[in-house]
């Protein structure tokens, strides 16, 4: 006889959801080993073997996508599924079409990856998958969007809370994105290459577009969603403001649409547009920081939970690391400070501040709380999430003070004129400067990397652990029943 | 068709934008902050991931009847 473990088994669809976790760990380990592997070239470029298989330019590809939309990717799933059934008290809509995001999503990464090694790419950031992966991006989408919606309006509970409009601007916004910035004509039929239908300034201000939002929606305003339910539920008290969480919506998901211009100051971009995207860069601080204060006052009269709650403190370190990228973004939106940063190792560390201190954070924090849940048990060990977080920490920051340090090197040097007017220093002087600093944030990385390896370690012992929990709990009930 | 000229100019189109968008962000705050009542409203919306476990506990409470009369 089979014995229903959590009580929310039969009610919810949790298969999709434990599937998305797990694989959501699977893929930050793959992805972080990869990207430890390409900042190790970095510094030790005998790394790359000769081989245009091991090069930088075609690992580099593998590994953004299977942290953005493989990990963050799956997180998202695995959370947006959970959250929308629980706080709409009503199960998924179709059981096989989610389970059709889950494998076409699977397909998605492992073709993306798989053709990145091969050679082939749009050469667009964030969406280097050729037309037919994105076709197939295109079809998943639009099932995870149907599937979202209709979950939504056959819900139980009369208002949609907080945490699923941002998850549902997410999606929308990256439908969106992903349709607009992947306008592309084959050169056949029976060929994976394809060339844009946009071109020279048009073609850069799609791409960026596309850019800057993909990491507006799918990475912030879809992690938002992930804090609005999982902060309150770990902390044990409902979110601070809820009026401030409506107001935070909003003005996000608006001023987000129009920054990306930014990413190509100095350019052959009209001036106005680039002022404006910095104009509304600056404004975007308000908000981001609305939604930080919003979600780090929520632990307001318990925090001594930092103390003594180990997935708390991911959770809380993840909004300051919000808070402190979404003041540096909008700094280096300025054109004074860009002319400086652009190009350079300071906004790689500055994407890592975001991706690693906040997007990674809060789903750890998010997938630690969710785990034992799903699996009706205790997590593994608690020592192990402890040493996680604080390597996690440490390799944050040997990684940003690497890049900080390293990228404003870069661009000083870059910018020296010797008395004569001439550049003072050559491209490789200004590579040889930066080797300490890449071998730090390899360092940085391995921290991370390790923590991420813990983690998934902690989670399939504690999967396990729940099933010999289910055998002992079946084979008692079975004794029971057979002395009746 | 002529009209629709007017918007293709940049210095029509922005005050009409601004205008468009500063009333849309006021309307949205007195929205959430205008009304005692409205914000009261509101505020309750933030215990509805607390909800479910009410509902946890009740089905676990079923379980348990089912398990017992086992």
């Amino acid at each position: 006889m089979a014995v229903t473990t959590y009580s929310g088994a039969e009610q919810y669809n949790f298969d999709i959801v434990k599937k998305f976790a797990v694989m959501s760990l699977v893929w930050a380990v793959i992805g972080m080993f990869v990207g430890v592997y390409i900042a190790s070239e970095l510094a030790w470029p005998f790394l790359n073997f000769d081989s245009p298989y091991f090069s930088f330019g075609r690992f580099r590809p593998v590994h953004t996508t299977s942290v953005i939309f493989g990990f963050g990717g799956s997180a998202l799933f695995a959370t947006s599924y959970y959250v929308v059934q629980r706080t709409c008290q009503t199960r998924l809509i179709s059981d096989g079409m989610a389970s059709f995001t889950f494998w076409g999503w699977m397909a998605i990464i492992v073709l993306a990856d798989i053709s990145y090694v091969l050679g082939y790419t749009q050469s667009r950031e964030y969406a280097e998958m050729e037309w037919p992966i994105d076709i197939l991006i295109e079809v998943v989408w639009v099932t995870y969007l149907i599937l979202f919606v209709g979950t939504i309006m056959r819900r139980k509970q009369p208002h949609i809370y907080v945490a699923n409009w941002f998850y549902l601007a997410f999606i929308l916004a990256t439908a969106l994105l992903h349709t607009f910035n992947n306008l592309a004509m084959p050169v056949d039929l029976f060929s994976m290459k394809s060339y844009s239908l946009f071109a020279g300034t048009q073609d850069a201000m799609t791409q960026w577009w596309y850019g800057h939002n993909a990491v507006g929606f799918f990475l912030t305003a879809a992690f938002l969603g992930m804090m609005y339910y999982f902060v309150p539920k770990q902390a044990g008290r409902p979110i601070y403001s809820y009026r401030l969480s409506i107001v935070h919506f909003w003005a996000l998901g608006f001023m987000y649409m129009w920054v990306g211009a930014h990413h190509l100051h100095w350019t052959a971009l009209p001036d106005w547009t680039s002022s404006l995207a910095a104009a509304f860069s600056i404004l975007l601080l308000m908000p981001s920081w609305g939604g930080m204060i919003n979600g780090i006052m929520t632990l307001s009269g318990a925090w001594d939970k930092l103390r003594t709650d180990p997935i708390m403190r991911f959770m809380i370190v993840a909004l300051s690391f919000y808070g402190m990228s979404t003041f540096e973004g909008p700094m280096m939106s300025l054109k004074e400070v860009n002319a400086l940063s652009h190009y350079t190792d300071w906004t790689v560390g500055h994407v890592h501040s975001g991706a690693l201190g906040w997007v990674a954070m809060i789903s750890f924090g998010s997938l630690y709380h969710m785990i034992p849940k799903l699996w009706d048990t205790k997590m593994y060990s608690q020592k192990l999430i402890e040493w996680h977080f604080w390597l996690a920490t440490i390799g944050i920051v040997l990684y940003i003070v690497a890049m900080w340090i390293s990228g404003i090197t870069q661009g000083l040097m870059w910018r020296s004129f010797d008395e004569f007017g001439n550049l003072q220093y050559s491209f490789a002087e200004s590579v040889a400067a930066m080797m300490p600093f890449y071998a730090m944030r390899a360092i940085g990385g391995m921290f991370f990397f390790t923590g991420a390896v813990l983690m998934l370690f902690n989670s399939l012992m504690t999967i396990r652990q729940s099933k010999l929990e289910n055998a002992v709990l079946e084979a008692k009930l079975a004794a029971k029943l057979a002395r009746a | 068709m002529e009209w629709l000229m007017w918007f293709s100019k940049p210095e029509n189109t922005k005050p009409v934008a601004l205008i468009i968008f500063f009333v849309t962000f006021v309307s949205i705050l007195l929205y959430v902050y205008g009304s005692k009542n409205r914000s009261k409203r509101l505020e309750t919306y933030r215990n509805i991931p607390f909800l479910d476990e009410q509902q946890d506990e009740k089905s676990l409470g079923d379980q348990k009847d089912t398990k017992d009369k086992q």
